[in-house]
């Protein structure tokens, strides 16, 4: 994978605003320009930088269905291997497998398996924790927490061209653009 | 916004009198029942009353919830709350069949009866006519008061006195209490004695999680009827119907839960008091209504409501809303109707074993439809008075603004 040019991978070019309105313009110039690997950084939420980003309905809640569907079929197999196969004892004349006193630990386990599922899943699709983030090479960038907007552009896009990317960049009036070293 | 005022849509007038022509015919029907199948009429009357009243009072206690918790989608519906609240009064009158037929409906009400039945003497204390009558005009009294002063202070509010807001804010609390309370000796009074024998301390819990869920899917039809027209359209978004929708699912939770929590301590303990509560539901052609009501009002709402485009979507969301009131109906009616024979008699009115079974009488569809009309016309009539939103309140502008939806 060694490169044979000499200038070293950047993670990518960002762009700097001072306001949110030019941001989620400028993400949406990039949108349409057919980018799609990149990010925006703000100090506040933006509603409206989720559609400007073009970024897609989050995969979370199937993740979350499939981690209740699996805690509740767990618990419920649970109830039925141990009070069926393992330790069938008769309790009150019931039969061994009356299902009404398995829902409350299958409802438990259901919550339980969405819940882990919906933590855990939530973590790994967003990548956190991460210690280490090239944007923040950019001196520039820390100011991201408190009146600068950012765009980046990273390197991976397929449209990603040093060159072309800066004038495109530079065509949006930015404050300013960097190179991210990664 | 060009018009501030929210005057409700000129077309509620039509919808309002095609409702009064439909409860006139069904009470027109329900009259020739009364004359030529009484038993039958009161069983029917007290299904079909129980479900509209749950529509007026599921109304006012999510009411004094939204008073008490604020929030963008009780701030849109409040003047629906409220003139469902305000048909109270009309509801007061047309508990006067149930009084009529207690005869009917009630075995503790006949003294021949109770003297055969040593069980009912020990309850003759609570269960006897003149107290039965008492305690329900002392709900009745509670009930119309609190939707009487709400609904008085918010037409205050409009006309833009501020110190009402923490009045009603008060109210509501005390006023959930209330609610809470009566509804539950309502439930014990109304349906649980008809089989006098019986009890269940969940039972008012199930009438509570029953009337939030006809409410709120009465909500949604209203709102999604106003959303579509000036000057609501402006103001009913997708974020509010996600949230009656989310609403929608917990309440639609919670009544199952109630439901299972009942039917598990009785099938736990598995005692002869109150088994047959069950036994009488799981036979006889009543268990396919038992399964269909598991299925209908939980497992199928409860998936739908799952979805987020589902709950965005009023168009969708309002089938959803017009399948959980049909499934309310049903749910009532597996509450009475397996005590009463065929034939309208209760099963513990004479002494010995008596067998029911799985029927439909045709005033079961008539009296829904014409308490329902009459009900309906009266919520038109009280919707059209004010304005369709609290135009006045402090925390209206924050409502409208926040894009969130809470």
């Amino acid at each position: 994978m060694a490169h044979v040019h000499d200038v070293p991978a950047a993670h990518g070019l960002m762009a700097e605003f001072d306001n949110p309105t030019a941001l989620v313009e400028a993400a949406n110039r990039a949108r349409l320009q057919g980018y799609t690997q990149m990010d925006a950084y703000s100090p506040m939420p933006i509603p409206e930088l989720d559609a400007a980003l073009g970024i897609k309905k989050t995969k979370l809640p199937l993740i979350v269905l499939t981690g209740g569907i699996l805690g509740g079929l767990g618990g419920y197999s649970l109830e039925y291997w141990s009070s069926v196969i393992a330790y069938p004892m008769v309790i009150g004349g019931r039969p061994f497998h009356s299902w009404p006193q398995f829902i409350p630990v299958t409802f438990e386990t259901t919550i339980l398996g969405a819940a882990l599922s919906a933590v855990i899943g939530m973590f790994v699709l967003n990548q956190l924790p991460q210690p280490y983030h090239p944007v923040f090479n950019v001196p520039e960038f820390a100011r991201a927490s408190r009146d600068r907007f950012f765009l980046c552009i990273e390197s991976t896009d397929p449209r990603y061209d040093r060159e072309a990317t800066r004038t495109f960049l530079d065509g949006l009036h930015p404050l300013g653009v960097s190179e991210v070293a990664s | 916004m060009a018009d501030t005022s929210y005057a409700p849509p000129a077309d509620i007038d039509a919808r309002r009198t095609a409702a009064l022509v439909a409860g006139l015919l069904g009470l027109a029907v329900c009259a020739v029942g009364f004359a030529v199948a009484r038993d039958q009429f009161f069983r029917a009357w007290l299904i079909a009353y129980l479900l509209w009243l749950g529509v007026s009072l599921g109304s006012m206690g999510l009411m004094m919830i939204h008073h008490l918790s604020g929030g963008s989608w009780g701030m849109v519906v409040r003047r629906v709350f409220e003139a469902a609240s305000r048909t109270l009064p009309l509801m007061t009158v047309l508990f006067v069949p149930v009084w009529l037929g207690m005869a009917t409906l009630y075995p503790w009400t006949h003294p021949e009866h109770v003297a055969a039945d040593e069980i009912l003497q020990h309850k003759a204390a609570y269960l006897n006519t003149p107290f039965f009558l008492l305690r329900a005009a002392f709900y009745f009294l509670g009930w119309n008061l609190i939707a009487l002063f709400l609904s008085r202070w918010s037409k205050a509010q409009d006309e833009g006195d501020t110190a009402v807001t923490r009045k009603m804010q008060r109210l509501s609390g005390g006023g959930l209490v209330f609610y809470a309370l009566t509804i539950t000796a309502a439930a014990v009074d109304w349906v649980m004695s008809i089989n006098p024998h019986w009890f269940s301390t969940l039972y008012g819990f199930i009438f509570m999680g029953g009337q939030g869920l006809s409410a709120l899917a009465f909500v949604i039809l209203i709102a999604a009827f106003l959303s579509k027209r000036a000057p609501m359209n402006d103001v009913l978004k997708a974020n509010h119907f996600h949230d009656f929708g989310k609403l929608t699912l917990a309440f639609v939770m919670l009544w199952a839960y109630f439901q299972f929590s009942q039917y598990l301590l009785i099938y736990a303990a598995n005692l002869v008091e109150e088994i047959p509560y069950y036994i009488t539901r799981t036979t006889h052609g009543w268990q396919y209504v038992a399964l269909f009501l598991i299925l209908c009002q939980f497992i199928l709402p409860f998936s739908l409501l799952l979805s987020r485009d589902l709950k965005r979507a009023s168009n969708r969301l309002v089938i959803v809303a017009i399948g959980l009131l049909v499934m309310r109906f049903i749910d009532l009616y597996f509450l009475v109707s397996p005590e009463f024979d065929a034939a309208g008699m209760n099963l513990h009115m004479e002494a010995g074993e008596h067998e029911g079974g799985f029927f439909l009488h045709w005033l079961d569809i008539a009296a829904p439809v014409g308490i329902g009309g009459i009900w309906v016309w009266m919520f038109f009539t009280q919707l059209r008075q004010r304005p369709l939103l609290p135009i006045r309140d402090p925390y209206l502008q924050d409502a409208l603004e926040s894009t969130g939806g809470h």
